[in-house]
């Protein structure tokens, strides 16, 4: 039996969690941040995690008429192990939710995660003991892409939002939330 | 010996290469987003406006038919009452609050449906996106336009120039 999902995530990628440790950014490697930033947002390799009917939008991303692959994301990976960004493409049930969770764990860092579609994000019209309402308590999420389902270039613009957050992201700055990070936080609201 | 590598590599490669070619007459399908935009489909539902008449009073009457119509549950409508003083809309009551959850919605189109004055209207504008859960409650000041007819204009992407 699996362990029920009630942690709820204070922080998505970009913001640290602990806080105060993003005070400035190293004063050598700022134009290797950007070289590498610019590398890692023209080439985020999707993963393959379509769990209902936005998948078959997520699919026509990649056809011919949108191309996700003008912005370097044509390969989508069926295994966690290669992949830098999920897209939850769908309705995230609540017997699902420990395997998501499991499956981004198993993600290298740097890694983000789309919220793609109403249920994804908020649950959406599934208002019910089924689904979980909203992906963001089981994952940090990093874009929202609201629609049922959002067209193509809806999530392209979504994944034009998360190449720009991943450009602007800094080096030093601590990603995993951990149990000893989360008593540090123990208390304080992470607002910023 | 050299026929061999020009019948089984060259002649393997040409024929591929043909059928490239072959491909070039053909009528590019992708459209590239950012810079230019597909022609959305006439009855397309995206971002919702609330709609002003031509003297600048809101349409909204603050009646909540869209709340109720809604199958998500994310339109929250509060009324107030109108004085001659405070004059919002030509009715009544005025809408208050409107707080549209945009994460809930699923753009089903049913409270435009609903709105006896035809307040509420959901249009083309598609870039939705953002990266806080916060930001996608749209309260009345987004929602609403700023002049009369604004919902009507054509949308532009993020990257199309004016």
């Amino acid at each position: 039996m699996p362990k029920r999902v009630e942690t709820i995530v204070f922080h998505d990628s970009s913001s640290p969690a602990i806080p105060g440790v993003e005070k400035g950014s190293n004063f050598v490697v700022t134009s290797l941040d950007f070289l590498i930033n610019q590398a890692r947002a023209n080439s985020l390799w999707p993963l393959t995690f379509g769990l209902a009917c936005c998948a078959i939008e997520m699919m026509s991303t990649v056809a011919a008429r949108f191309d996700l692959a003008r912005f370097g994301s044509e390969a989508f990976r069926a295994t966690p192990r290669q992949a830098d960004v999920m897209i939850i493409a769908g309705r995230l049930s609540k017997k699902m939710a420990p395997v998501l969770r499991q499956i981004y764990d198993q993600m290298p860092e740097p890694k983000w995660v789309i919220s793609m579609g109403a249920c994804a994000s908020s649950g959406g019209v599934y208002n019910n003991y089924a689904i979980v309402q909203g992906s963001d308590q089981v994952v940090p999420v990093d874009v929202y892409v609201p629609g049922c389902p959002p067209s193509p270039d809806a999530l392209l613009y979504g994944i034009l939002k998360l190449q720009e957050k991943v450009k602007k992201r800094k080096f030093n700055t601590l990603i995993e939330l951990t149990p000893r990070h989360l008593a540090n936080i123990e208390g304080e609201e992470l607002t910023a | 010996m050299k026929a061999t590598i020009f019948k089984d590599v060259a002649k393997p490669i040409l024929a591929g290469f043909g059928i490239t070619a072959k491909r070039l007459k053909h009528k590019k399908v992708t459209v590239m987003y950012p810079e230019t935009l597909r022609e959305q489909y006439p009855r397309t539902r995206w971002r919702h406006f609330l709609t002003k008449y031509d003297n600048g009073l809101e349409k909204c009457i603050g009646c909540s038919l869209c709340a109720g119509a809604c199958p998500a549950r994310c339109i929250f409508v509060e009324a107030a009452e109108n004085t001659d003083e405070e004059r919002y809309s030509p009715g009544e009551r005025y809408a208050k609050r409107y707080e549209i959850n945009m994460l809930r919605c699923i753009f089903c189109g049913y409270c435009q449906d609903a709105c006896p004055t035809g307040a509420i209207v959901l249009r083309k504008n598609f870039e939705l996106s953002n990266y806080k859960r916060e930001d996608f409650i749209y309260t009345k000041e987004m929602l609403l336009e700023s002049h009369p007819g604004e919902n009507m204009e054509p949308f532009k992407g993020f990257r199309q120039k004016a």
